[in-house]
């Protein structure tokens, strides 16, 4: 039986966790002030996950980046992988808040899609 | 003279909310003035989640949450002009704007709310000798090239201050190839948010030296890197504890300070301890009808907060303007 101390990061309290582990299944987690930070912590000692935010290049908006993230958590042990796969990848606009940027990155089975609505430079 | 019940100035989040609000009072001639390309304010650079849980009940990245106010003033159709910058307000509510399709205005509005937000603590408050050599950002503007504009500002960083822009920004520069050497702290606490320190350094292995400065800035042309010390109890620095890092980047996150020029010129007292404007209970400053919420009353952690806040704002600024005093 093992003793971990984490921060939960669901949310800005960061509550401070207490969970005991054995043969790396969680026995107790404590400490949370809501249900989110038990999930949290079962996930990140059997399977950490994060979202992962970064941009792609936009063509034809007012700004050169478009931003975008995982539409869910991906192991994050993905993470690089994830952002070197996004780098070659260019947006026209019109494009939409929601939008599928790439699907299933990385084999992960979750969707890149974009967090910004970009409409088409009007002028100069 | 254009005449409006209320003219907002700043559409970011504080401003958005507010100009809800008042809509939702009833009010017809809302104006928000904005000085950058798009509303949304700096949200729209904040690319990370973690934005909108107490509001929307989920995590929303910043452009996204932005989004959701953005989308409601279009629908309800509030008037907003973009690219103009706000010159000067005068105690009688009388606002001069200056862009470069229109040229010079000057508005008239019943109320007012102040929703400027904050700006960054730059280089010079810090006092660390050296040169002014280039490489040396603030985290936000740092955020903002990388983010928006798709520049790099170097390769091997070092970050001053671990307020929450800083933390983001460690993690940022990683993901997009730069090694962040280290962030160091003066105070014996991180000011950022704890999950922030998990998720943005713990993560990516990046070290995190509490009371400790930057007392020296090298490189003439160009920053080639810093002298980092430790600090005692008093903050005083400790001479035998001196170790250069080579950079080429310094990203400071080192505090923000409301944005509060417009505000002083017209006449707003100001509160010593948070910059910000003296409000009443109803948000309202020492001159009548003139409201602010938001970063420029005084700094929040989190932007629901200054929703919260902006929508009160907004409801006392449209009750103002109802009631005719």
């Amino acid at each position: 039986m093992e003793k971990k101390n984490l921060i939960c990061i669901a949310c800005p309290l960061g509550c401070a966790l207490v969970i005991v582990v054995e043969n790396s299944a969680v026995l107790s987690v404590t400490g949370q002030k809501c249900p989110r930070g038990e999930h949290y912590a079962i996930k990140e000692i059997t399977n950490p996950t994060r979202i992962v935010t970064t941009t792609v290049t936009l063509i034809g908006g007012d700004i050169e980046r478009l931003p975008v993230k995982t539409e869910s958590e991906i192991p994050k042990d993905k993470i690089y992988d994830c952002v070197r796969a996004l780098k070659g990848i260019a947006v026209k606009t019109p494009v939409y808040v929601g939008d599928v940027i790439v699907e299933n990155i990385v084999d992960t089975g979750v969707d890149i899609v974009a967090t910004n609505t970009k409409r088409t430079r009007t002028s100069g | 003279m254009l005449i409006y019940d209320i003219v907002i100035i700043g559409g970011g989040p504080a401003g958005l909310a507010a100009a809800l609000a008042a809509k939702e009072k009833g009010i017809e001639q809302i104006l928000i003035l904005e000085r950058d390309c798009e509303l949304g304010g700096i949200l729209n650079q904040c690319i990370h989640s973690g934005f909108g849980l107490h509001i929307f009940e989920e995590e929303l990245t910043g452009p996204e949450y932005a989004l959701r106010y953005i989308e409601k003033i279009e629908a309800f159709k509030i008037e907003y002009r973009l690219n103009t910058m706000v010159v000067d307000i005068c105690a009688d509510k009388r606002v001069t704007t200056m862009s470069q399709a229109d040229g010079m205005c000057v508005l008239q509005a019943k109320a007012i709310v102040l929703a400027m937000g904050c700006r960054e603590r730059p280089r010079g408050t810090l006092h660390i000798p050296g040169f002014r050599p280039a490489g040396i950002y603030s985290a936000g503007t740092a955020q903002k090239l990388v983010n928006m504009n798709g520049f790099m500002p170097g390769k091997e960083v070092v970050i001053l201050g671990s307020g929450d822009i800083g933390l983001i920004m460690a993690r940022r520069m990683t993901l997009e190839g730069a090694k962040v050497k280290v962030v160091a702290e003066l105070m014996a606490k991180s000011g950022g948010l704890q999950r922030n320190i998990v998720q943005c350094l713990e993560d990516y292995g990046i070290p995190l030296r509490l009371q400790t400065t930057v007392v020296e800035i090298h490189g003439k042309e160009h920053i080639t890197g810093v002298t980092l010390a430790c600090v005692d109890e008093a903050g005083r620095v400790i001479d035998s504890t001196r170790e250069y890092v080579s950079c080429d980047t310094l990203l400071l996150s080192v505090g923000l300070i409301p944005e509060n020029e417009l505000s002083l010129k017209m006449g707003v007292k100001l509160d010593m301890r948070t910059n910000g404007p003296v409000l009443n209970d109803k948000y309202e400053t020492n001159i009548s009808g003139v409201f602010a919420c938001g970063n420029v009353h005084h700094v929040h952690d989190l932007v629901d907060d200054v929703s919260k806040e902006a929508e009160k704002a907004g409801t006392y600024a449209a009750m103002y303007v109802k009631g005719g005093a």
